[in-house]
């Protein structure tokens, strides 16, 4: 999902503090930044909430695309505010993330030099407007998928990081699917856009909720702790699930021929997308992911100025202050 | 890499009447700057009516491993609560 393939760090802890520490996540008492926790507990969730919060921020990128290209004044508005809510969420994530022993600082760094990763996503383009519509449809709908179970995660800080999060991500999907709702009851032209827009993204977000549950060799540990807490297949087939019947009322075709109801299990058989084509994207090798780091580059070091000379002004401010004193 | 910019704590008052509420953190140059930040992250859907900003090395906190004695005085004084007593129907609310 926004954090894929986050491996399990090892722990060696005391046995009798971790068999402790186990009682408790298994009694849903919540783990506070100042409590004891295995090291591998908090390196794994330091991976894992860095990761999400580097695609909340980079996740921005796709769509600040298309802001000033947005077709009406109240759509620019709408998507504006949306993207300022990503904005918030990293934050809240980094927040949580830092009480954990790590510097927001240093959380950046290691996405810009590539120690760290973000969600496989947003290294693809958003190439019209439809695209827009579909990433808050699917995009959000995916990350919502994962989010809403991790409100209930271990971890204090990064269960009520979730919480603020999901308050404002039903707005996030609801715009995007008003937006292709506009689109595929339009012209023919803009419903083959709205089509196609579904067809580009459809895998992309299938591979959001990470590899099979077979070949995700980190889960069982993270599933223990309560960070991770169901596996990739359980959501990835409820977001089918719930997706189906929403593209039938656009009248707008999932881009699967294997797409077919199963009684038994009560839900949707679909195929899974290209594995390779994943692995390939996390490697560095998407459509975008060289702009995107780019991007971010260049942000963190045309900021440089301003954040030092902000600093600078209220150290002076504070130093006027205790002279006056 | 430049020198960070501090942590700040902030605290809510989400309507009028009520406490100020811890609701998360952020990092800003200075409190006139940190207030305008949580302004426009933790206010953006009029959750508030108030701010309050601590620099968060300014809070002292108590120590998780002293749960057990700090908290005990509490626990053994069961009469500071009104059910302890038991008071006669005949005579009303009380
Ligand atoms: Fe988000
Ligand atoms: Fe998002
Ligand atoms: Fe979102």
């Amino acid at each position: 999902m926004y954090a894929q393939m986050v491996k399990s760090e090892a722990t060696q802890d005391d046995p009798e503090k971790l068999a402790a520490f186990q009682e408790k996540i298994d009694a849903n008492i919540k783990v506070e930044p100042r409590d004891w926790m295995p090291e591998g507990y908090r390196k794994t969730l330091i991976r894992q909430i860095g990761q999400h919060a580097h695609s909340e921020i980079v996740g921005q990128l796709p769509e600040g695309n298309w802001i000033t290209r947005a077709p009406t004044l109240e759509r620019k508005m709408i998507l504006l505010a949306k993207v300022q809510d990503e904005a918030g969420h990293g934050l809240y994530l980094y927040a949580a993330a830092e009480t954990l022993g790590v510097s927001r600082d240093e959380l950046t760094e290691m996405l810009l030099d590539g120690r760290m990763k973000y969600s496989s996503i947003f290294n693809y383009p958003t190439l019209n407007w439809a695209d827009i519509g579909a990433v808050g449809w699917l995009v959000d709908g995916a990350a919502i998928m994962n989010q809403v179970p991790l409100q209930r995660t271990s971890y204090g800080p990064y269960s009520r990081a979730m919480i603020r999060i999901c308050k404002e991500e039903s707005f996030h999907q609801r715009q995007g699917y008003d937006i292709m709702m506009k689109m595929a009851q339009g012209t023919e032209a803009q419903k083959k856009m709205a089509q196609d827009a579904l067809n580009r993204l459809w895998y992309p977000s299938l591979m959001m909720f990470g590899p099979s549950d077979a070949a995700s060799v980190h889960s069982e540990q993270s599933m223990g702790w309560k960070i991770k807490i169901n596996s990739n297949d359980e959501l990835r087939q409820k977001f089918v699930d719930q997706t189906v019947p929403q593209a039938k009322y656009l009248g707008l075709t999932i881009p699967d021929d294997n797409l077919t109801w199963n009684e038994d299990k009560g839900g949707w058989d679909y195929s899974d997308p290209d594995w390779t084509e994943f692995f390939d994207v996390l490697k560095g090798n998407g459509p975008c992911n060289t702009d995107r780091m780019e991007a971010r580059n260049k942000a963190w070091d045309d900021g440089a100025w301003v954040r030092d000379g902000l600093l600078a002004h209220a150290e002076k401010k504070r130093a006027a202050k205790t002279a006056a004193e | 890499m430049s020198k960070e910019w501090p942590l700040w704590e902030i605290f809510i008052r989400g309507q009028h009447g009520l406490s100020h509420r811890h609701v998360g953190s952020l990092h800003a140059p200075d409190a006139e700057m940190a207030i305008k930040n949580a302004r426009d992250v933790y206010t953006r859907r009029n959750e508030g009516v108030s701010i309050w900003v601590v620099e968060a090395n300014n809070i002292a906190a108590s120590s998780p491993s002293e749960k057990g004695p700090l908290y005990e005085p509490s626990e053994s004084k069961i009469y500071r609560h009104p059910t302890f007593f038991d008071i006669p129907d005949e005579i009303g609310h009380m």
